[in-house]
């Protein structure tokens, strides 16, 4: 949260489109805990990261969508999930990461 | 209260004031996903979720998350809940800008502490001598340290080695709620302080709660040995390993 919230607010103050992904849950081994962060704004700038690289590709992505209908999302990537391999997870173990629109 | 297009500010803005804070968030479930409570030490702050039985239910698990401290997902009258708990990193306050104070100040913040510096001697109290403590503070300790609002995240460490300055430090210390007080001194020093202490009326509980003599019993040496025993005292009883006083 500490290493995300300044650019977070230099985004609002500057009036960027904002959605925030956070690690909920995890099963098994996962480099970043819950309440792990990233951001994503609509002019597709990042900050922040759920997973130590595995599945950020795919997260911002999710992020992008979720600015698009305004309508939060769970996505959930594991080490059987084929999606999760597409996409690279190297890490193991299975993680939940929540993506909301940011109003504030 | 909070408004609800601004829960995440007020969630942002304890996180930044190093308060305890907890956000619940619905995260699945047939209704009311993205919509959140906000709660601190005072209660509920305010809110989006609508189901009255859903929020009684959020808000009971979310009190109980921050007082333990832990984030956790959990389901409850069918949805999936996310409360992120945030409680700020604990910080030692040093009070003595001596040469041993530069060497625990390093290791603190070494294991993840703010550090917080004070000293009412100008040539002691110099950012060239603490260039990377989160503040250093000029003034006197019955000044500085009720300014410094110690709670249960605050680790204090007396090391004058002046008891025109110790003393006071340790009564605005022992009258808060930091869970760690310490002072450097032999045990002849530390009698002859806590003569003084009583003098001013604290009470022999409080004057229990000092470690003197500080830190771990390692043989300390030198100032970097004994930094290190005071920093081991410390993550001890920040991890409750050991109750009380020394």
């Amino acid at each position: 949260m500490n290493d995300i919230l300044p650019t977070l607010e230099h985004w609002r103050a500057a009036g960027e489109k904002i959605a925030l992904a956070t690690v909920v849950r995890t099963v098994g081994s996962s480099p970043r805990g819950i309440g792990a962060k990233m951001a994503v704004t609509a002019s597709e700038k990042m900050v922040g990261s759920v997973s130590g690289g595995c599945v950020e590709g795919a997260v911002s992505e999710e992020a992008l969508e979720v600015l698009w209908t305004g309508r939060p999302k769970l996505l959930t990537f594991g080490v059987d999930d084929a999606e999760a391999w597409a996409v690279g997870l190297s890490c193991g173990g299975t993680i939940e990461v929540f993506v909301e629109p940011l109003d504030w | 209260m909070v408004t609800p297009d601004n829960l995440f500010q007020g969630f942002a803005e304890r996180v930044r004031d190093y308060r305890p804070v907890a956000l619940a968030t619905i995260v699945a479930g047939d209704r009311e996903v993205g919509r959140k409570l906000l709660v601190d030490r005072t209660g509920l702050v305010g809110g989006t979720i609508e189901e009255p039985r859903l929020i009684s239910a959020v808000l009971e698990r979310t009190r109980r998350l921050l007082s333990e401290g832990s984030s956790e997902s959990f389901e409850v009258e069918g949805v999936r809940v996310f409360v992120e708990v945030h409680l700020p990193a604990p910080r030692v306050v040093i009070v003595g800008a001596v040469h041993i104070a530069a060497t625990l100040a390093g290791l603190a913040r070494e294991l993840g502490f703010r550090v917080v510096v004070s000293d009412a001697r100008d040539r002691f109290a110099t950012p060239e001598r603490f260039p990377e403590v989160d503040e250093l503070i000029l003034g006197w300790p019955n000044e500085v340290l009720p300014r410094l609002e110690l709670d249960e995240f605050s680790y204090v460490v007396v090391i004058t080695h002046d008891a025109k300055l110790d003393n006071p430090a340790l009564v605005a210390a022992l009258g808060s709620e930091a869970p760690y007080v310490g002072a450097l001194g032999s045990s002849r020093t530390h009698a002859r302080r806590i003569e003084a202490l009583r003098e001013s009326g604290v009470s022999q509980a409080d004057i229990d709660r000092i470690h003197a003599p500080i830190g771990l019993d390692i043989g300390a040496r030198t100032p970097a040995e004994i930094a290190l025993a005071t920093m081991a005292e410390i993550v001890a009883v920040k991890n409750a390993v050991r109750e009380g006083a020394a």
